[in-house]
């Protein structure tokens, strides 16, 4: 969807501002923000995509004056909301008020937690059809303006550009952020010069590179 | 925010052992300094660098580092003709494996919309300029791969220990917003 998230090329947001001696978190509140965050992804209720679309759906002016750990919080009370894991009330009140729901995966404990940090979870999948593209094709970006999940940014929809690696085969997050399952498909990494996406006046010799999913690409006549 | 957390709890959904262990994973042990050990490493030994360049995944693996959002990493190096700079216009895409968790600049509005637009001006704001003739290549992370940048090696290292050049890696050499840079001594 074309919402607050998909930054590129936006304008008027002034310089990046980078802290001096940046500490890790700003204050306790973030430390929980980032645990309670990946806690309860792991309980299976939602996928990586889906957590990302209750992310970009905040609305716009919200999105853009919330800091990033507010971001994660507001989309998480949005998806235990949405899942009747916890009401609109208890978030008020700050105390459990009826009984949890059952969840896909059991509450990790400390060592539970810290296995699944170490192991990851991949999201490439197993190969079962072949690639339509290889290095060196030139593909073109579709235009479209989904009104789900997507990660083709809209500065590089309807742009040509060169395939120049063949990342694999990944779950797809235009269906998988939906419950319309993983769907995977294979992944490349296409590279696009500054004036293909930013016209004449774009930097000399820049070149932008984006990992697109099979289906944002189309071969060029 | 500790409203949601006290929730959360009481319902029996998160174990606060567990939030424990998840802070203070990012608070001590993953960071920035895993990477420069990494670079020091590339630096150092050639065959590593081509490993590394290879497969970025398994070679920082061989230093134990790996897990939750380093799944899929490759590194791309910087030369006096290109210079890398990683961004995530969408989110907040990071290698987290070898950099810890990103900095607030990194997730920022300015930083994701500019980064693809006007890559100079970006490292311009961190206060590095790159010789006009160095071409800049911008990593937009829209997919699961996650991108660490193999800053060069500054001259005047030559013979260094790998912990000593790994001082000289900083967090951003390895975005692309910064350069390694040998530290000055504390006076």
């Amino acid at each position: 969807m074309n919402g607050a998230q998909d930054l590129g090329g936006m304008m008027g947001f002034g310089p990046v501002m980078p802290e001096p001696n940046e500490p890790i978190f700003h204050g306790e509140w973030e430390k929980r923000a980032l645990a309670i965050t990946l806690a309860s992804a792991a309980l299976g209720e939602w996928n990586l995509d889906m957590g990302r679309h209750a992310r970009e759906t905040l609305p716009p002016g919200e999105y853009l004056t919330s800091s990033y750990y507010e971001i994660w919080t507001k989309a998480l009370a949005k998806l235990l909301i949405a899942r009747g894991m916890i009401t609109p009330q208890e978030l008020a009140e700050g105390r459990a008020l009826v009984p949890p729901v059952a969840t896909k995966k059991p509450r990790a404990d400390a060592a539970a937690a810290a296995k699944a940090l170490a192991a990851g979870s991949p999201y490439d999948r197993p190969k079962t059809a072949p690639a339509r593209f290889a290095k060196g094709d030139v593909v073109r970006t579709k235009v479209m303006h989904p009104l789900g999940h997507t990660r083709l940014p809209r500065y590089a929809r309807g742009k040509t550009g060169v395939v120049v690696a063949v990342h694999g085969v990944f779950a797809y997050p235009d269906t998988n952020a939906h419950g319309l399952g993983e769907q995977p498909h294979w992944c490349y990494g296409v590279s696009f010069t500054g004036r293909e996406v930013w016209g004449p006046d774009a930097e000399p010799d820049l070149e932008i590179m984006v990992d697109c999913w099979e289906p944002y690409l189309e071969p060029t006549p | 925010m500790r409203a949601l957390e006290t929730v959360l709890v009481e319902k029996g959904y998160v174990d606060p052992a567990a939030l424990d262990l998840i802070v203070e994973t990012y608070e001590t042990k993953i960071g920035p300094r895993n990477g420069a050990r990494v670079i020091a490493k590339a630096w150092s030994d050639p065959a590593y660098k081509a490993r590394l360049l290879a497969d970025g995944t398994a070679a920082v693996a061989e230093l134990s580092y790996g897990g939750r959002q380093g799944e899929h990493l490759k590194v791309v190096e910087n030369t006096p003709e290109l210079h890398n700079l990683v961004v995530c216009t969408l989110c907040s895409c990071y290698p987290w494996t070898v950099l810890g968790l990103p900095p607030v600049w990194y997730k920022s509005a300015p930083y994701r919309s500019k980064a693809v637009l006007d890559p100079r001006g970006v490292i311009g704001d961190f206060g590095v300029s790159l010789p006009a003739s160095t071409k800049i290549r911008v990593w937009d992370s829209t997919a699961e791969l996650r991108y660490l940048v193999l800053p060069m090696r500054p001259e005047g290292t030559e013979g260094w220990s790998e912990e000593r050049l790994a001082d000289c890696v900083t967090r951003d050499s390895m975005i692309g917003t910064g350069l390694a840079r040998i530290p000055e001594v504390a006076s």
